[in-house]
């Protein structure tokens, strides 16, 4: 194998990483991303509102999973929008929760179905527990 | 190009690069060969490294390894640099290529099933004995063979995957059927397929930071396997393995894989122990992008 396949690859990587242009991530309305959660998973209900331990390790996943690109304090950053604005403190419990598993991929959120359910849950009851 | 260049070829920038980045807690699946539809975060950087220590008969066990950077260049696709090489005891050691591989992402949300495809190229020598996926007609006794003969043929492979994955109450089931093509005159297709369930010990988290919380550890299983090629298709002449996994998600973003697999038929290797240790870092497309426009 030559060096410069090596090399080609390597430098292929970069470029790309330094070619990742998107939209960005906070240009549309929070109202406009809730509009497209369905009915059905708009009205799911959160089965860990009122768990005492929910916050507290909602608190612990956000600042793993979420804090990067939301900000520590849930107040956004260069990566990904506020929490904060009020689309989001008004928004059922439902709609955040389909936000999160689905994400918004074409405006680089991802999709974090990989955390289970009641993790979700548990952020989603420590955020409306800051609003 | 010997291993010792390529590792003083790379390693500088990237602990430089690494050093500059941020690490990220990582929510990793056990699985080694089978893969989900979960893709890399955009703008993240996961560094990975695997081993796979293969019992041999008729010939000298091995020690094959490789790293991984996996980049989530959008939160569709995700692209990944491998570097692979190998020990077989009582022979040598080998740097035997490298492979690109990238996934996209299709549909925008999640579905009963979600679809994930996987191209991937790889330029190794036939000495490459990582075992990533089983095609084709691989065999046990393909391994059997001196490193100094192996090297000798070297390959340019094309391999694409169907990836449909599926979480459902804190279960991932995923199916990857896939097929390769040694882009040399003459080759015929060859398939194989990779399957896999997980799930964490806990789906609660914890309110407290901790390192043996049970849902930081994900066990499962795969299965995986040859279907033959265009020529021959089916299981005569195959080899296949059941391995059970765990990946255990430490606090401080490192992630610890363990899976021992068990060959399932006479053409397989008795045992693959493999292991791996990975970490992922956030922020690494910022300080890319910065260099190329000049920012500080």
């Amino acid at each position: 194998m030559k060096a410069s396949h090596v090399a080609i690859g390597f430098a292929a990587l970069l470029a790309l990483a330094s070619a990742q242009q998107q939209k960005p991530r906070n240009d549309e309305p929070a109202g406009v991303v809730f509009a497209r959660v369905p009915d059905p998973a708009r009205a799911k209900c959160n089965p860990l509102a009122n768990d005492p331990d929910a916050p507290a390790a909602g608190r612990k996943l956000f600042d793993e999973h979420c804090a990067e690109c939301h900000g520590e304090t849930a107040g956004g950053s260069k990566r990904g929008p506020s929490l904060r604005v009020t689309a989001v403190q008004q928004a059922k419990p439902g709609e955040i929760f389909w936000i999160m598993t689905n994400g918004v991929v074409r405006r680089g959120m991802p999709a974090w179905s990989k955390l289970p359910e009641p993790q979700r849950w548990q952020i989603i009851t420590w955020l409306k527990s800051v609003q | 190009m010997n291993a010792i260049h390529l590792q003083n070829t790379i390693r500088l920038p990237l602990l430089f690069l690494l050093g500059l980045a941020f690490p990220s807690f990582a929510q990793e699946s056990p699985y080694i060969v089978t893969y989900d539809h979960h893709l890399e975060e955009p703008g993240n950087l996961e560094v990975e490294y695997f081993s796979t220590f293969g019992t041999q008969r008729a010939g000298n066990d091995f020690h094959a390894y490789w790293m991984e950077f996996e980049y989530g260049a959008t939160a569709w696709w995700t692209t990944e640099f491998y570097l692979d090489g190998q020990t077989t005891f009582g022979d040598s050691t080998l740097f035997t290529g490298f492979r690109w591989e990238n996934r996209f992402r299709p549909l925008r949300a999640e579905h009963f099933i979600n679809p994930v495809v996987y191209i991937e190229y790889e330029n190794d020598s036939e000495a490459d004995k990582i075992i990533k996926e089983v095609e084709g007609h691989d065999v046990e006794s393909d391994f059997a063979v001196s490193n100094a003969t192996l090297r000798k043929e070297h390959d340019h492979e094309l391999e694409c995957k169907l990836i449909l994955s599926k979480d459902f109450k804190g279960w991932n089931f995923a199916v990857n059927p896939l097929a390769t093509k040694n882009l040399s005159p003459n080759n015929p297709w060859e398939f194989g397929y990779a399957m896999g369930l997980s799930r964490p010990l806990a789906l609660k988290a914890s309110a407290e930071r901790c390192t043996f919380c049970p849902e930081n550890f994900i066990a499962g299983v795969e299965l995986y396997g040859g279907l033959g090629d265009t020529q021959s298709f089916g299981l005569h002449q195959t080899s296949h393995y059941l391995a059970p996994a765990i990946a255990w998600n430490l606090p401080s973003g490192w992630t610890m894989r363990i899976s021992p697999g068990f060959g399932l038929n006479d053409n397989s290797h008795r045992l693959l122990l493999r292991w791996g240790l990975s970490k992922e870092f956030s922020g690494f497309s910022e300080i890319i992008r910065s260099w190329f426009e000049g920012r500080p």
